[in-house]
């Protein structure tokens, strides 16, 4: 993706000589302000649901360290579950990076290795599983998507003995390109950073403290060996951020976008991620019978009298 | 939830009068919550309502307002501001201007109102009650003070949004307001007192930093960013006055060429095709020639 013209990125991480990350200067916000209105969000979501208890997949990566410490933030460490869910080909750096972050909050951790229930539908060393034989020759896409959806299964599992909700880790760069599992990754009680997109999320991640190491490197699913974002999906996050905040936040059209220096190659594409992926952002339609429809025109706030679960 | 936010409301009015306040501002919806959907209809209370009865009598010598869900005789619903003193229900003001656009859906839940009066007050000078979006018109501080209001009030529940670096202490809404505040408080030559919630409902936060603007436009107090609190501000009522006479632009207002202006305006707007707006008929008068007698 071409850099717009006037572009030049702000080096994240302040005067230290070394770039951390790179921050398109119109994605830059207030850190601090952003902190207020996430903790607050956080708090508010767990109480108006009668929660005190917070839980998360911890990833390795930034993004569910960035929540770790929010929610960690918000309502004490000890009130935050992280659970790591690594497969037996993860690489050992993400869960590494993810005991750094626990012994960074001092929150309890749980340890889950979902080998056994992945290889138990896919199969293993050419051993049937559930699935069949012919889930033995699945896809990378297909297993990648079971992966995140036993760790969603293992994440609502452990919610009901932990006593808490599962707080949501995707950013808004993947939820509006649709690089995300439905139902998987995705699924959670509340996001506190699904209005951040990656490079906010390394901007507040560097305010919060999570470790230099995790800002820094390339973000991955980590769904096969040596799998990166933007390899895999062939852009670059600070100029896909730019472009998505232009397109989408700033209503640019196209004709706009090119003049700002962004491909036609490019917008096209992006376009094209984002309403492939539009049922990804919403709740399954109902079909409308009744006179009052959920979601149609029975509308009630999340939060009503009564709502509080506990 | 109405009966808690009744029971804050009667200890915020106590320790208002603890402290001394003659008015106490409450924010947009404070007595039910902003994000209503379908809870509207099942929080809306008549003006007669008991339970704001209750209210008005906790402000015997004190001047209150506060926002509710009002039912018409009609059972049309209203985002409504009430002016409570001396133990009586005074004045009610109808949100005007119902935002239905971005994250705004108030125009399917309620009604909007159509009356914009000033009222006299225990206080001295007539006030002018406005709820949020109403100052987002023009007309609306501007015909508040033609009418004599001397103190502008706005109570809302702005979401904040817009969390760019660039713009003052972090939030676009907040920069906004600001300016809006400081140009009605200077163009008006009017106090401005603009109360705005604070807290996260569902997936929005509101930013609160309450404000008093005197009729300079200079702020004379500031309340912190998302922080509830019940703050006392002093204001001198003779800066109107000063304000007004060393800057008469209420005095140089022109209310006649308005309205006239505006008749024609409308009577444009009727007579052109649906689609004309940005394309004026051509016997229109052009700049410069001669009105038509």
């Amino acid at each position: 993706m071409a850099a717009g013209a006037g572009h030049e990125p702000v080096d994240g991480g302040g005067e230290s000589a070394e770039r951390l990350f790179e921050l398109p200067p119109e994605l830059a916000i207030d850190t601090d302000v952003a902190l207020r209105v996430i903790v607050g969000f956080i708090r508010n979501q767990l109480r108006q649901a009668g929660f005190s208890r917070g839980l998360l997949g911890l990833s390795g990566g930034i993004d569910s360290a960035l929540v770790a410490f929010l929610v960690a933030d918000a309502i004490g460490p000890e009130n935050l579950l992280c659970v790591l869910m690594p497969y037996r080909t993860s690489s050992s750096e993400s869960v590494e990076h993810g005991r750094l972050v626990v012994g960074r909050l001092g929150c309890p951790s749980d340890a889950v290795d979902i080998s056994p229930i992945v290889d138990g539908y896919f199969g293993r060393d050419g051993e049937e599983g559930a699935g069949g034989a012919a889930a033995t020759e699945a896809t990378p896409l297909r297993r990648g998507n079971f992966m995140a959806r036993a760790r969603m299964c293992v994440l609502y599992d452990r919610s009901v003995e932990w006593g808490g909700l599962v707080v949501g880790t995707g950013n808004k760069t993947e939820s509006l390109i649709g690089y995300t599992t439905l139902f998987g990754d995705s699924a959670c009680a509340f996001n506190p950073i699904g209005d951040l997109y990656k490079s906010q999320v390394r901007q507040v991640a560097a305010a919060v403290g999570v470790p230099e190491e995790i800002i820094r490197k390339a973000p991955s699913a980590d769904l096969w060996p040596g799998q990166t974002d933007e390899a895999e999906a062939g852009f670059h996050y600070p100029e896909l951020d730019r472009l998505l905040f232009w397109m989408i936040d700033k209503r640019r059209s196209d004709e706009e976008l090119l003049a700002m220096g962004f491909l036609e190659a490019q917008i096209e594409r992006v376009k094209r991620l984002v309403a492939v992926s539009e049922f990804k952002r919403q709740v399954p339609p109902v079909a409308k019978l009744g006179p009052r429809t959920t979601g149609v025109d029975y509308l009630y706030p999340r939060r009503r009298p009564g709502s509080a679960r506990r | 939830m109405l009966d808690e936010n009744l029971a804050r409301h009667m200890e915020a009015l106590a320790s208002a009068r603890a402290g001394g306040a003659d008015l106490v501002v409450f924010p947009e919806l404070g007595l039910t919550g902003y994000q209503l959907q379908d809870l509207a209809a099942e929080v809306a209370m008549r003006v007669d309502d008991p339970r704001l009865a209750g209210l008005a009598a906790a402000t015997v010598g004190l001047s209150a307002i506060v926002s509710f869900v009002e039912e018409a005789s009609d059972h049309r619903l209203f985002i409504s501001a009430a002016l409570l003193e001396d133990g009586a229900v005074r004045f009610v003001h109808r949100k005007l201007f119902l935002p239905t656009y971005g994250l705004f859906d108030e125009r399917r839940f309620f009604a909007a109102g159509d009356r914009l009066r000033t009222v006299d007050s225990r206080l001295g000078p007539r006030l002018g009650i406005a709820v949020c979006e109403d100052f987002w018109h023009l007309a609306v501080p501007e015909t508040l003070a033609l009418d004599g209001a001397q103190i502008l009030i706005n109570v809302s529940s702005s979401p904040g949004r817009d969390l760019a670096a660039m713009h003052e202490v972090g939030l676009g809404t907040a920069a906004s307001w600001r300016n809006l505040m400081r140009t009605y408080a200077q163009l008006t030559t009017s106090f401005v007192v603009f109360c705005n919630r604070v807290g996260v409902d569902e997936t929005i936060s509101f930013w609160g930093g309450s404000e008093v603007i005197a009729p300079s436009g200079e702020t004379i107090f500031t309340a912190p960013l998302f922080d509830e609190g019940l703050h006392f501000v002093d204001i001198e009522l003779g800066d109107v006055r000063r304000e007004r006479i060393s800057l008469p632009l209420l005095r140089d207002e022109r209310p006649e060429l308005h309205l006239r202006e505006l008749r024609r305006i409308l009577a444009e707007r009727t007579e052109m095709a649906i689609d004309a707006a940005s394309d004026p008929p051509d016997d229109r008068p052009q700049p410069g020639a001669s009105e038509p007698s």
